[in-house]
């Protein structure tokens, strides 16, 4: 294994120990580190809520700038006041949730293969939430500004795209006119509207994106920056004087930082230090990793154009176009670029049901490489084989807890590539084929390697999202348990008192009936 | 493994502590640790100009045969050569060197303005200040001189101008 590989592996375990913790505390809705992108979006709606009011208010006189955000910092803390603290915090949070989102798709490996849109076009939105964020330091025009503002000058005076050196716009007390600070609030107010559209794009390849926390994360948050606000509020530095050096700063470090970076080296080295780190961002999805697996294909005479695959798919690579042959009908199509090679289609097609009594069982919408006969005729064959007094049927998953590790003579295990390619047919019709029970598992959820893997296996598992499990099959039959790679010894535990429970069941009345296809039993 | 909780006050507890942790995190990187961006007693001296330097070579006048040969919208009498003169700079502070450099001037043909910005962080107090320029590639030596004393406060900032407007090189 490389050190890169190292390096990312292992940040992946630590992440999802950390995560697995949190789950504990927060629930997976509530769970910071699972919506880390939908708290980044929470923290934009603050800014730009907040920004509003804090226009408003704000008079755009050279002379006059500093002072009006001073009277409403202290004459009006209870409301211009606070609402400047939520512009500032949420900001700051911004750029936290940024960068460990940053991180936890590296170390989730999202960055390659059909990825490769969302992690590019995330990266000029951290050029473009700093823009955002330094401009409206400078706005304040307090003695903070004045150093941001010559910091960033002189950094973009290195540049040779000014005639003359930017920086003489700061040299003396007279240089400055108010239409700097008119500028300054278009430039302040634009760059972050800039910053929404790239955002729309940024979402652009993901369906039903995480835009937006869950109540309580949301409520958690607010109120935590509300806190915040109350105890420790924004104030301004002294007035900004061009005659004189700010010498002792309380710098926001998370915008403000390149600023001390730079004074350490040079502008060269800032921006060196800068087009390397983006370089490599942008260049990380072109290291080599592994090859995209093969994508569904679509069974045109058994696709009855029903749009659950359509629904279903995480990264919105199906399109319902009108069927060729059947006038009035819609026919499911596979854009090859955008497809995950997931299966969640799979799963949530209709005719992927396992009691269908054709020999070979082709389904409307099928992975190439884990086609539902293959898992059918794995189904049967393994429980065929199953002994003892309880037999239970797992469904695992390729991207979570090695299920595999628990086959045993009373235990057949099923692994998918993604728990979401589970039709919830096949749960009736092992119970109906000889198990006492099935165990489903698969990543937490939030970890789901294809975003909804889990959650729509849940759903369709309880009724809740087509196509689902009939009501007749009996849930004490069914456990499901969500485990990431390191949690192998939970799910031993859930596998061995699922067992006990099965046996306390015994010959249930409400135990499906047996079911033996007829295809088998005329073949024997 | 995943699991619904029953309520339990230690998950509340836990909740409380890690939306604190968040907000300490915020707020202490969005004020600390301080930053010290120019020592105690120090002052700053910036150098900074946008000046057209001198032709680099003497401006003649046309004879009537030169200027016959030209269009008539083209018949100037006086013509200088495009390229400018780069800046030569040299300042001394208290009789020690603190810069010597040259701007050169923009553009292709060498015919724009010469600009510069410097910045030199200086003790504070009392210096005799001699800044030297040349604007003309003809003149050997500096043609442009101005020596001062100045008084420097604490973190203030000097700037070294050049403009013809001010009479060449003046300090503000």
């Amino acid at each position: 294994m490389s050190s890169f590989a190292f390096i990312r592996q292992g940040g992946f375990v630590l992440l999802q120990r950390i995560e697995a913790f949190f789950d504990a505390i927060f629930g997976t809705a509530g769970n910071p580190w699972r919506h880390l992108g939908a708290l980044g979006f929470y923290f934009v709606w603050i800014v730009l809520a907040t920004g509003i009011y804090l226009f408003i208010v704000l008079d755009t006189g050279v002379e006059d700038v500093f002072s009006s955000i001073n009277y409403y910092t202290h004459e009006q803390w209870w409301l211009g006041g606070i609402l400047r603290s939520l512009h500032r915090y949420a900001a700051d949070g911004l750029v936290l949730v940024m960068l460990l989102h940053l991180v936890r798709e590296f170390f989730y490996g999202r960055y390659y293969g059909f990825r490769w849109f969302s992690w590019i076009t995330g990266v000029p939105l951290i050029w473009l939430v700093y823009a955002s964020g330094i401009g409206g330091y400078w706005l304040v025009w307090d003695q903070l500004g004045q150093f941001s503002a010559i910091a960033s000058i002189e950094w973009f005076d290195w540049l040779p795209i000014f005639t003359d050196p930017a920086t003489r716009n700061f040299l003396t007390p007279g240089a400055l006119t108010d239409r700097f600070f008119s500028l300054l609030v278009f430039l302040h107010i634009g760059i972050p509207l800039i910053l929404l559209l790239a955002l729309w794009v940024h979402i652009q390849r993901v369906s039903q994106s995480d835009v937006f926390p869950s109540r309580s994360l949301a409520l958690g948050t607010l109120a935590t920056l509300l806190f915040l606000a109350m105890v420790k509020p924004t104030v301004s530095h002294g007035r900004a004087d061009l005659s004189f050096v700010p010498t002792v700063l309380h710098i926001d470090w998370y915008y403000l930082f390149i600023h001390p970076l730079m004074y350490l080296t040079s502008p060269a080295g800032l921006w060196a230090i800068a087009a390397v780190l983006t370089l490599l961002l942008l260049l990380l999805p072109l290291l080599p990793h592994p090859k995209q697996e093969p994508i569904a294909v679509v069974n045109p005479p058994n696709c009855n154009g029903c749009r659950r695959c359509f629904d279903d798919c995480p990264y919105g690579a199906i399109a319902m176009l009108p069927h060729p042959d059947k006038p009035g009908h819609q026919l499911a199509h596979v854009i090859p670029e955008l497809c995950a090679s997931c299966g969640i289609c799979a799963g949530a097609c209709p005719s992927s049901t396992p009691f269908r009594s054709v020999e070979q069982l082709v389904t409307g919408i099928d992975m190439p490489q884990q086609p539902v006969d293959a898992l059918r005729e794995e189904m049967e064959r393994k429980i065929a084989a199953l002994t003892g007094p309880v037999k239970i049927a797992v469904f695992g998953c390729d991207c979570a807890v090695d299920a595999r590790r628990l086959e045993s003579g009373n235990t057949a295990v099923m692994t998918l590539m993604c728990t979401g390619l589970l039709p919830p047919s096949f749960v009736e019709y092992a119970l109906r084929g000889g198990a006492d029970g099935v165990l489903v598992t698969g990543c937490r959820e939030g970890s789901c390697a294809y975003r909804f893997g889990t959650q729509f296996t849940e759903q369709r598992l309880y009724g809740q999202r087509e196509p689902h499990l009939r009501p007749t099959v009996p849930l004490e039959r069914l456990r499901m348990a969500w485990a990431d790679s390191h949690e192998m010894s939970c799910l031993k535990a859930t596998l061995e008192e699922f067992r006990e429970h099965l046996q306390t069941l015994g010959a249930d009345e409400n135990r499906p009936r047996a079911y033996t296809p007829r295809r088998i039993a005329q073949n024997g | 493994m995943v699991s619904k909780s029953p309520y339990n006050p230690l998950v509340l507890v836990g909740q409380v502590l890690f939306y604190g942790l968040f907000a300490v995190i915020i707020a202490y990187f969005s004020t600390a640790p301080k930053y010290t961006h120019l020592e105690p007693e120090t002052s700053l001296i910036k150098l900074s100009f946008s000046y057209h330097g001198e032709p680099v070579g003497e401006c003649h006048q046309r004879t009537p045969e030169e200027l016959a040969k030209l269009a008539p919208n083209m018949r100037k009498l006086t013509v200088c050569p495009r390229e400018r003169s780069p800046i030569k700079v040299k300042i001394d502070l208290d009789g020690q060197p603190l810069f010597e450099g040259v701007a050169p001037p923009a553009g292709l043909s060498k015919d724009g303005t010469s600009t510069i910005y410097k910045r030199f962080e200086v003790p504070s107090g009392e210096h005799m200040l001699s800044v030297k320029m040349n604007d003309n590639v003809r003149i050997k030596d500096y043609n442009m001189v101005r020596e001062e004393k100045v008084t420097l406060k604490p973190a203030q900032i000097l700037v070294i101008d050049l403009r013809r407007d001010h009479g060449g090189i003046f300090f503000e």
